[in-house]
């Protein structure tokens, strides 16, 4: 092959190493680092280091930004709506800006502006004050007196499909977006509260359909979802004169640094985005947030900085949410199992933003020549939604993934075998086997096959996730004279690990231990790190962080080569020496080499370069890989037909993430995923009051969430898929592993009691009525 | 959550002089009120009191702990063979005492099965007893129903998937004691102590108190009234008795459905008496009076079991959104007789 003079030609393992891994060629720039060996030959890289803020996290030591205390820190208060819908004739404020411990008092809803004169849900902000207290901004808020008109609402998805259902907006205010977690539609038309269709098709359905033996048909249902995360939405805003400082728990320091910048007018320069420990995101903290903006305002307002932490209400009411969803799916098939036609029609809401988004999944998983898909986002007064692990797709294997076993079931073909027929992905097929072996899959009986109440079954069901890659995502590695090693980014460690992960990253290169690295992110002053959303963290960070480290490795044998007489291509890094690689009893220690250096400190910063083999997709900063991420998840339950109650015994995870770097932290990864999926299940559900409008179990005791008792036992396997595609060829897991548990374990019911679930949560009372044991209310 | 002062009683009839109003009452005052202010309530544990504190529906001017009183967290063989439990006693305490576990299993059973280590290690049994309804309207300061002195029931056309079956046309709370329903069905007493040092003992199952008798209270304390015990009454050894619950999750969660059965067999293993009580069935602990008729002189097996389980859920009065309880209680009580006959 022709190279040029800015590229060489190199060598990269590639495929499954359960498979058996061949070679690609890939052409990289010259200053790229080596090709990484296979996991096998690494020190560092791919094993299971425990992560180095594991003890501080334990220990209480940890610092969160609800720790965060500055001098003169005032404390914010949001006073909330309480109707669901309702116009803003007049505020008050005048008793709150009396009392004496408040600073600042801003309206968020102002009566003489149309636009926010409205409040569209029970919970949103009207108006907040910044007093020295916490109680006193309690106290504060609640001198605030509202004068409002009730305005008609609706809280239900069916009822505001309705022509007659109240408007939750009038034709232009609507927002645009869905839950998908790709870039939404636009220009679609509104109708009533119905934002649609968009459309996709492929083929033609009809002739699909027409050309099938057999046709499955099911209308299934899943609820809202809350994120729930451990650690609140918290900020400290500091206005200065000479800028702007705000610590804050989130996903994307570099991008909530762009929005403030925007909202508030300042050049980058003068904003600074802080994040130290943070316990999860799940998509809720990907930005600002409503909360953010006030906090900001407050403190711009009062002249010190302001520290707003939302209360669980406000964390369940109005931090974002996955939206509920109605999904009609037909699948056509030919005899043998291969797919001639699926069509999807979805509606889903979140509240008052964003809706279904669900169709990529049954777009994209199998083969299938034929495709249509309409779906639609419905607004009600209820609070916005936004992205939430593993958006569109979660929801979407939902139905798919069961509308294929009951296919299977139709067919008489086991669901693994019609997997092995109608799904492409070399990947899940290793997967499938992995796991069929690891649950005993050939001891799967028929439905109902136990003798007494409780009844046993065996499910399974995949996950497709795009390898999402944030172009703009840069590292920085330094190396002081001392020895020691710093590598900083302002990429945050939203509980995944990735701080453990760069340091193996730089270690590795080094030839140094993980622990021996300073990591230091989660701060805009560094080199602008990717967002913790879309599963890209690994995928974005850690090439950069190979190369950068590479290139000031390249300085120091540089100066090392002078000494050992040797050309600086000689030398390698490998435990803590600086070595002669056809020599390694002659060298250096790491620090030796170190002291020579010219200056206190060499660095080097690197961006990440496009994947070797080329992106599918780019849009803006964000790219697609090629090769999407799979997954597999078999489920063991036990149904008790006499209370309802669907207990998940065991799960078997198999991840694909490209080149795993630390699988303990992956096995993390994956169980919560497997939580999160088991939850969403089998408890969780916003309920909202369809005659006040407010949702009544605001809060994490009637807000149900899996906890120890329900946690099953979890497997996870790790693939090892290499595709020479960057310095570390890792991509993401935190997304992919939550897709697939929920229908795996409403397969697995099905297979149990021979019923097909297609609402969630699936409850007691949902089973039971499923199993026809509900009398009928005369 | 308001500010107020903080106290510590030191004896039983200092504690009781200070407890002005019970919680009851200053709920029921005007919404905005709550108590604000001028009432002095006790706490135990603190898990129920703190979340209405927190929910601002109760703002009492004082807080007296009763920590510090001697002996009320003492657990009491008497000569009897009844056991005199302190009402300062913890769940976690009760759960842990052998006596308890040997004699009064079904107790055991409700105690250790209730809330989560954690709560039970601070709630106290005189607390568990003594807290307020878990009806979500009720919980919210939005929502002034009936119970709180409100015109309206929000539950009955609303959400009312882990309410009542029985009883629930006015208020359909369900009790939230599980304990209540194992201590009700062994016929266990409360003693209360007023500020002059005068001691009542009550019936459990009299002392609750059912929405047509008072809405807006689930028992019969008194202001100025402290629980000081509950008296586990002495068993004679044919007795077997067994509780079940099942929560939606086993993990830090309510019961859907509660049942405890108390029976007492003969030689031949007919049923001599039955008492039966559903959890979370009604707005007191529930006495299925028809399924302990069903089992009275009778063998007990699998159909008598099945049977008296029918009969149990007769006058059920479901909700819109909570038949499903039916099947639930059919399958917990027959369940729970099975358990109790076989268990030694
Ligand atoms: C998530 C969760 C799950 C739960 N699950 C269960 C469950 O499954 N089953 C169950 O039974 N409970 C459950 N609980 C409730 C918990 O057990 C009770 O809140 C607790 O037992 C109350 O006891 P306490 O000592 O903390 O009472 P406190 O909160 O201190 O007091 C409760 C009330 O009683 C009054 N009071 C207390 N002691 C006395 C006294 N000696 N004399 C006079 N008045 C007194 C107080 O003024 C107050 O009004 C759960 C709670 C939570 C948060
Ligand atoms: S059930 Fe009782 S406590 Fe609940 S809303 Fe109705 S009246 Fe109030």
């Amino acid at each position: 092959m022709a190279t040029d003079r800015t590229t060489r030609t190199e060598r990269f393992p590639s495929g499954i190493a359960s498979v058996g891994l061949g070679e690609v060629e890939r052409q990289v720039a010259l200053d790229e680092p080596p090709p990484l060996p296979p996991n096998a030959a690494l020190a560092v890289i791919g094993k299971s280091i425990p992560r180095h803020n594991g003890r501080a996290k334990v220990t209480g030591a940890t610092h969160f930004t609800v720790d965060v205390i500055l001098p003169g820190m005032l404390h914010g208060r949001i006073l909330r709506a309480s109707l669901p819908h309702a116009k803003i004739r007049a505020i008050d404020i005048s008793a709150a800006t009396r009392h004496p411990g408040v600073r600042a008092v801003v309206l968020i809803a102002r009566p003489d502006d149309p636009t926010t004169a409205v409040v569209r849900y029970s919970g949103a902000p009207i108006a907040a004050v910044a007093a020295v207290s916490m109680a006193a901004a309690e106290e504060a808020v609640h001198l605030i007196r509202v004068d409002c008109e009730p305005l008609p609402f609706v809280v239900d998805m069916d009822k505001a499909r309705k022509q007659t259902a109240p408007l939750v907006y009038d034709g232009a205010s609507a927002p645009t977006g869905n839950a998908s977690g790709f870039p939404a539609p636009t220009g679609l038309p509104l109708n009533g509260n119905v934002r649609g269709p968009a459309t996709d098709t492929r083929g033609n359905a009809a002739q699909g359909f027409a050309q099938a033996d057999i046709v499955v048909e099911g209308e299934y249902r899943t609820e809202v979802q809350t994120h729930c995360c451990l650690e609140p939405h918290a900020i400290v805003a500091d206005w200065r004169a000479d800028g702007l400082t705000v610590h804050v728990s989130t996903q994307f320091t570099a991008g909530v640094r762009h929005e403030l910048a925007q909202a508030f007018g300042l050049p980058l320069s003068r904003v600074r985005v802080i994040v130290d420990g943070m316990g999860g995101g799940f998509g809720s903290k990907s930005s600002l947030g409503n909360y953010g903006r006030i906090a900001v305002t407050l403190s711009r307002q009062a002249q010190a900085p302001v520290r707003i932490v939302l209360d669980r209400q406000e964390e369940q009411i109005d931090s974002g949410n996955r939206p509920g969803t109605w999904q009609r799916l037909r699948v056509g098939a030919r005899r043998d199992g291969s797919l001639t036609a699926i069509s999807l029609v979805s509606y889903g809401t979140a509240g008052v933003a964003l809706g279904a988004g669900v169709g990529n999944f049954a777009q994209a998983l199998y083969t299938c020549p034929n495709f249509e898909s309409a779906q639609h986002d419905v607004f009600i007064n209820a609070g916005p939604g936004c992205s939430m692990r593993g958006p569109g797709n979660t929801p979407g294997a939902w139905g798919l993934e069961q509308a294929i076993d009951e296919l299977a079931e139709r067919l008489s073909i086991d669901p693994l075998a019609l997997r092995d027929r109608i799904d492409p992905s070399l990947v899940r097929r290793e997967e499938r086997r992995i796991g069929a072996e690891l649950i005993g899959w050939k001891r799967r009986h028929a439905p109902g096959a136990d003798l007494g109440p409780v009844k046993h079954g065996l499910g399974v069901a995949q996950s497709l996730w795009g390898a999402n890659v944030q172009i703009n995502s840069a590292c920085e590695v330094r190396v002081m004279r001392d020895g020691s090693v710093e590598v900083l980014s302002s990429v945050q460690d939203i509980g995944t690990g990735i701080g453990t992960v760069l340091a193996q990253v730089v270690a590795e290169v080094l030839g140094l231990r993980p622990e021996a690295i300073t990591v230091r992110i989660g701060d805009t002053e560094f080199p602008a790190g990717p967002p913790s959303y879309g599963s890209r963290t690994t995928a974005s960070i850690t090439p950069p962080a190979r190369t950068a480290a590479w290139r000031v490795l390249q300085s120091l044998f540089r100066d090392a080569a002078l000494v050992l007489n040797v050309a600086p291509s000689d030398l390698i890094a490998r435990d803590g020496r600086i070595l002669i690689r056809d020599d390694p009893s002659r060298g250096m220690s790491f620090g030796e080499a170190a002291a020579r250096l010219r200056t206190d400190r060499i660095s080097a910063v690197a961006a990440r370069s496009d994947d070797y083999g080329g992106f599918r997709q780019r849009m803006g900063d964000a790219a697609l890989a090629q090769q999407d991420l799979g997954g597999v998840q078999f489920a063991a339950v036990a149904v008790d037909t006499e209370t309802g109650i669907v207990r998940v015994e065991r799960v078997v995870a198999v991840q694909d993430c490209g080149r795993p770097m630390n699988p303990l932290q992956i096995e993390s990864q994956v169980q919560g995923g497997v939580l999160m999926g088991l939850s969403y299940a089998l408890f969780e559900n916003r309920i909202l009051d369809q005659y006040t409008g407010r949702m009544v179990n605001p809060n994490l005791e009637q807000y149900k969430l899996a906890g120890p008792r329900e946690t099953p036992e979890i497997d996870v396997v790790v693939l090892e898929n290499y595709q020479g595609n960057s310095a570390t060829d890792a991509y993401g897991v935190a997304e992919p592993s939550n897709i697939a548990t929920a229908p795996a374990i409403a397969n697995a019911v099905f297979n149990a009691i021979g019923v097909r679930l297609r609402t969630l949560p699936m409850t007691p009372a949902v089973v039971l009525a499923a199993l026809g044991k509900i009398p009928s209310r005369s | 959550m308001n500010h107020f002062a903080w106290a510590s009683a030191r004896t039983i009839s200092e504690a009781a002089v200070a407890a002005s109003t019970t919680v009851a009452d200053a709920m029921t005052a005007s919404p905005d009120a709550a108590g604000r202010g001028t009432t002095s309530i006790v706490k135990a544990g603190g898990i129920d009191l703190l979340d209405l504190l927190k929910e601002n529906l109760l703002a009492p001017g004082t807080v007296v702990s009763l920590k510090e009183i001697p002996g009320l967290d003492a657990i009491v063989e008497e000569n009897s063979g009844g056991l005199r439990i302190g009402s300062m006693v913890t769940l976690a305490k009760l759960g842990d005492h052998p006596v308890v576990q040997q004699r009064y299993p079904a107790v055991f059973d409700a105690v250790r099965n209730s809330a989560s280590p954690q709560i039970r290690n601070v709630a106290t049994l005189g607390g568990n007893l003594l807290q307020r309804p878990r009806c979500w309207y009720f919980r919210a300061a939005e929502h002034h129903c009936l119970r709180k002195g409100g015109g309206h029931c929000f539950a009955i056309s609303g959400e009312n998937q882990y309410h009542a079956i029985f009883d629930n046309r006015s208020c359909a709370i369900v009790h939230p004691s599980t304990a209540a329903t194992a201590l009700v069905a062994i016929g266990a007493t409360v003693e209360l102590t007023n500020a002059e040092g005068a001691v009542r003992r009550v019936l459990l199952e009299d002392f609750f108190v059912p929405p047509d008798k008072d809405i807006q209270r689930e028992n019969d304390l008194e202001p100025q009234e402290i629980l000081t015990a509950i008296l586990l009454p002495p068993l004679s050894a044919s007795l077997r008795m067994a509780h079940l619950k099942q929560g939606e999750k086993d993990s830090f969660d309510w019961p859907l459905a509660d049942v405890a059965v108390v029976l007492d067999l003969d030689q031949e293993g007919g049923c001599k008496r039955a008492v039966i009580v559903l959890g979370a069935a009604a707005p007191v602990p529930y006495r299925a009076k028809a399924a302990e008729a069903a089992l009275a002189g009778r063998r007990i097996d699998e159909n008598v079991a099945k049977e008296a389980a029918n009969a149990a859920l007769h006058g059920a009065t479901p909700l819109t959104k909570n038949a499903y309880k039916l099947p639930l209680f059919e399958t917990l009580v027959r369940r729970a007789i099975l358990k109790a006959a076989v268990r030694p």
